[in-house]
């Protein structure tokens, strides 16, 4: 074997790894919970596996249904954050978006018009967050914060501070449907994963979008159109969020300004960082982030099933984030050190 | 005298890679034993093992004051007496000296630190090394020189016998310089053994009993001062002679090809003012100066990398370049001198950073990556500009510094430019690597390439250039070798000192 492919061999060993980071993670609390949910059913070990119902189809098709509007959310996320920015206001776009949504669907005749209305509203705050950082040069974390108070209380004002209903929501398929077999929120979620993935690892703009998170002044200077790349970025967040507020939409028949997607940007932030992207921009994968989001679902399922109270959910949500970071962190060092 | 340290068949392996290959070196105390080498020769390979930082492959033993050691960490150096000074200083800026100098072995009393006793043991060390803070001053208040000194005070209250300093002069001034050579003689004199890692030949001369010298891993050689030379520092560093060095096979300045480009009255008002220059075809183009003369601000504001105001023509076409993408779209590319911050990508791979320029033209339907023309590129670019490494995708940052600047020559040519502006093309850079940047240089420049180098090398200006544009502060104080008058390193510093004023006639 010559030293070229030994090396190459274990460069692309080495890619593996980074990309299933969290995997081991994920089933490893799949398995946990599985075990768990059947001793809290058969009430010994023995037959606990035979009787856990987390790994049912059933139960894991709401795991993903769960997981999916996160998944938008986080793949916007990812996107952001590798080109070294934060992007707040994802849980508030999502809420306007929806109450775009429900308000459109409403119009005699015209209600699928729903569906790119919200979206065009997600591009349009996102595009508006981007325009703030890339030409007036604020910090994201400034500019974002401010529009999730902005735009929450948009949210609001769209509808009157009421919650509006669409008893016939003529896209309630999205929210309730499935297409051969699998729910549309997971079709959906996939679909933007693997767009993208396509966008990040297929595409010029895909390199551009790390190279500005690697380092912004070189990407300058060889000539990259870094405004360009960080609008992109935000608009993009923006109107996944946007469609992250079709599929809630369609979820409940209903949106309410005030409430929808409180501290949903959060919940995306960990899935990110769950998924191994850097926090200072220009190293993560997409499907870091998939597994990211998983991870989150899953524990919020897995957590119910097993009968654990809602305030020592938060608690172990929170502790199982730091934790598998923390893990990642020294995994990284000893395959670095080997 | 007895050897303090014997470093004997060293080697040292990393993956696939061969970092070191039975590698043996001598220390006397009371010696100041230079090690010398190219980068990536494995200078720093052999002090990391030295200093616990790594293992050494099996079969080598490594002997202090000639009892065999096992060096597994970091702290079993330190007992052993062995301190090492790093380039990237150690300190925690946040804290006192004294409580620096204890860092890790502070006194205490009842589970407290004892600041008395960290004040009691430092004041004599400081006395001792000659400088003027107290072990209370903040280190953050301390220049680079006096942080310096606390990493020398750390080493010598660790009770060192051996002391490795790395390239200690990089960031300090000609009089900082000659404190801390002061500085080393005495630790030399107290019978202290330091083994000192420069790249600067004059340093060498100035302090060294003995230099070793290591080439791709290997040890080639151990001279003593007095059969110490350039010739053959050079000859065992590279495995080459001096003379072919420097590299200038192109025509010569007065048979240079018509004007490609040209630049009138640039400036931005504050460091450079209203500056100018032409630019034949085929002609290396020198721009000297002391450090502030204006010569990087200049280059950035014709590459468009900042405001400014002026003109730019290439071959006749006026040019309107706002930023550096319309610079590089009509052929004129910029190599930074600070290749780390401002050109390479560091957590991305050869392959990616030497195809950045391109992907766009390369793309299919202008947004899709085309990989195949990526893998040629850069397959193509390794070859041409010999850059050691071992797959194209490995991150550039694992790099040496001369095969990183070969990278991002090879960002900059992939985009076929008409001219290239080098900002200190070999700085940082092994002496090998080096020698490879003049030979490509001048095979641009018989490729009717337009090359401007602007460099503090007064050698290597001297060496490559055709012409030379001397700056000094913001403006084109003179040229030399325009009108067939020799270049060299005297009428240089004449003008750039304003030494004297009529020597050169204004440019532009």
């Amino acid at each position: 074997m010559s030293e070229a492919v030994r090396v190459r061999r274990k460069l692309a060993f080495r890619n593996a790894i980074q990309v299933a980071g969290m995997l081991p993670i994920l089933v490893l609390l799949g398995i946990m919970f599985q075990l768990l949910s059947g001793w809290v059913e058969a009430g010994n070990l023995s037959g606990a596996w035979a009787e856990g119902r987390f790994m049912s189809w059933q139960n894991l098709s709401i795991v993903m249904q769960q997981a999916s509007i996160n998944t938008v959310l986080a793949a916007g996320m990812t996107v952001v954050i590798l080109t070294g920015g934060i992007d707040l206001s994802v849980g508030s776009i999502l809420a306007a978006s929806a109450m775009v949504a429900v308000i459109a669907s409403k119009l005699e005749g015209l209600g699928l018009l729903g569906i790119p209305a919200a979206m065009l509203c997600g591009l349009l705050f996102g595009a508006i967050n981007g325009a703030l950082i890339a030409f007036m040069k604020l910090p994201p974390f400034i500019v974002t914060l401010g529009s999730l108070t902005a735009v929450r209380g948009i949210a609001r004002l769209i509808g009157g501070d009421t919650t509006v209903f669409n008893p016939s929501l003529p896209f309630a398929f999205i929210g309730n449907g499935t297409l051969a077999g699998l729910p549309w929120l997971v079709v959906i979620a996939i679909a933007v994963i693997l767009v993208t993935w396509f966008i990040l690892r297929r595409t010029v703009l895909g390199v551009h979008i790390y190279a500005v998170g690697g380092n912004p002044d070189a990407s300058r200077l060889s000539g990259i159109k870094v405004w360009a790349v960080i609008l992109f970025a935000y608009a993009l967040a923006g109107l996944y969020a946007g469609l992250g507020g079709v599929m809630s939409a369609a979820r409940l028949f209903a949106a309410n300004g005030l409430q929808l997607g409180q501290s949903y940007e959060l919940d995306a932030i960990a899935a990110v960082i769950l998924g191994g992207t850097s926090f200072v921009g220009g190293i993560g994968s997409i499907w870091g982030t998939l597994i990211g989001a998983l991870i989150i679902a899953v524990l919020g399922n897995g957590l119910i099933l097993v009968g654990v109270s809602d305030i020592w959910q938060y608690i172990i949500k929170g502790l199982v984030i730091i934790g598998a970071v923390a893990l990642d962190r020294y995994r990284i060092q000893g395959s670095a050190r080997a | 005298m007895a050897p303090i340290l014997e470093m004997l068949g060293i080697s040292k392996t990393f993956g696939a890679n061969r970092a070191l290959c039975d590698v043996s070196l001598t220390v006397i105390p009371g010696e100041i034993h230079a090690l010398m080498g190219e980068n990536g020769a494995g200078k720093s390979t052999l002090m990391k093992i030295l200093s616990g930082a790594y293992q050494a492959d099996p079969g080598g033993q490594i002997r202090i004051g000639g009892e065999p050691v096992v060096i597994n960490g970091p702290l079993a150096a330190r007992r052993l007496g062995v301190s090492v000074i790093y380039q990237e200083l150690t300190l925690a800026p946040n804290l006192s000296v004294g409580e620096n100098i204890f860092l890790g072995t502070e006194p205490r009393r009842g589970g407290m630190i004892d600041r008395a006793a960290i004040t009691n043991a430092c004041t004599p060390l400081l006395q001792r090394l000659g400088v003027s803070f107290t072990p209370a001053t903040l280190v953050s208040t301390l220049s680079m020189a006096e942080r310096q000194m606390v990493e020398i005070a750390r080493a010598l209250n660790a009770q060192s016998r051996i002391l490795v300093m790395d390239e200690p002069t990089t960031s300090l001034s000609s009089r900082e310089t000659e404190r801390l050579f002061d500085l080393i003689r005495r630790l030399r004199a107290d019978g202290l053994a330091i083994i000192y890692i420069s790249h600067r030949m004059a340093e060498i001369y100035d302090l060294a009993d003995r230099v070793s010298v290591l080439r791709d891993g290997s040890a080639v050689g151990t001279i003593p001062r007095a059969e110490l030379s350039a010739e053959t520092l050079v000859r065992l560093m590279v495995g080459r002679d001096l003379a072919t060095f420097y590299k200038k096979d192109h025509a010569a300045a007065l048979a240079r090809g018509p004007v490609i480009l040209s630049v009138r009255d640039v400036g931005d008002g504050q460091r450079v003012l209203g500056c100018g220059l032409d630019l034949h075809a085929g002609e290396v183009l020198g721009i000297a100066g002391l450090v502030g003369a204006g010569r990087t601000e200049f280059a950035r504001l014709v590459y468009g990398a900042d405001r400014g105001s002026g003109t730019v023509t290439l071959d006749g076409r006026a040019l309107h370049i706002a930023t550096p993408r319309d610079a590089i779209d009509a052929g004129v590319v910029y190599l930074t001198e600070d290749r780390k911050r401002l050109g390479l990508f560091l957590d991305m791979s050869v392959r990616e950073n030497i195809n950045l320029g391109v992907i766009g033209r390369d793309a299919k339907g202008g947004a899709l990556l085309d990989f195949a023309a990526a893998a040629r590129r850069a397959r193509d670019a390794i070859a041409a500009l010999g850059i050691r490494v071992s797959a194209d995708m490995i991150n550039v940052g694992a790099l040496s510094g001369g095969n990183q600047q070969k990278v991002l020559l090879a960002r900059l040519l992939e985009t076929k430019p008409r001219v290239l502006i080098l900002d200190e093309p070999t700085r940082g850079v092994d002496i090998g690597a080096k020698s490879e940047i003049y030979r490509l240089i001048d095979s641009l420049a018989r490729a009717d390439v337009g090359v401007i180098v602007i460099s503090s090398d007064l050698p290597e200006i001297v060496g490559i250039c055709d012409r030379v544009l001397v700056m000094r502060e913001g403006r084109m104080a003179g040229e030399i070798g325009g009108d067939g008058q020799p270049v060299t390193q005297e009428n240089i510093i004449a003008i750039a000192t304003g030494a004297d004023e009529s020597a050169g006639q204004q440019a532009a």
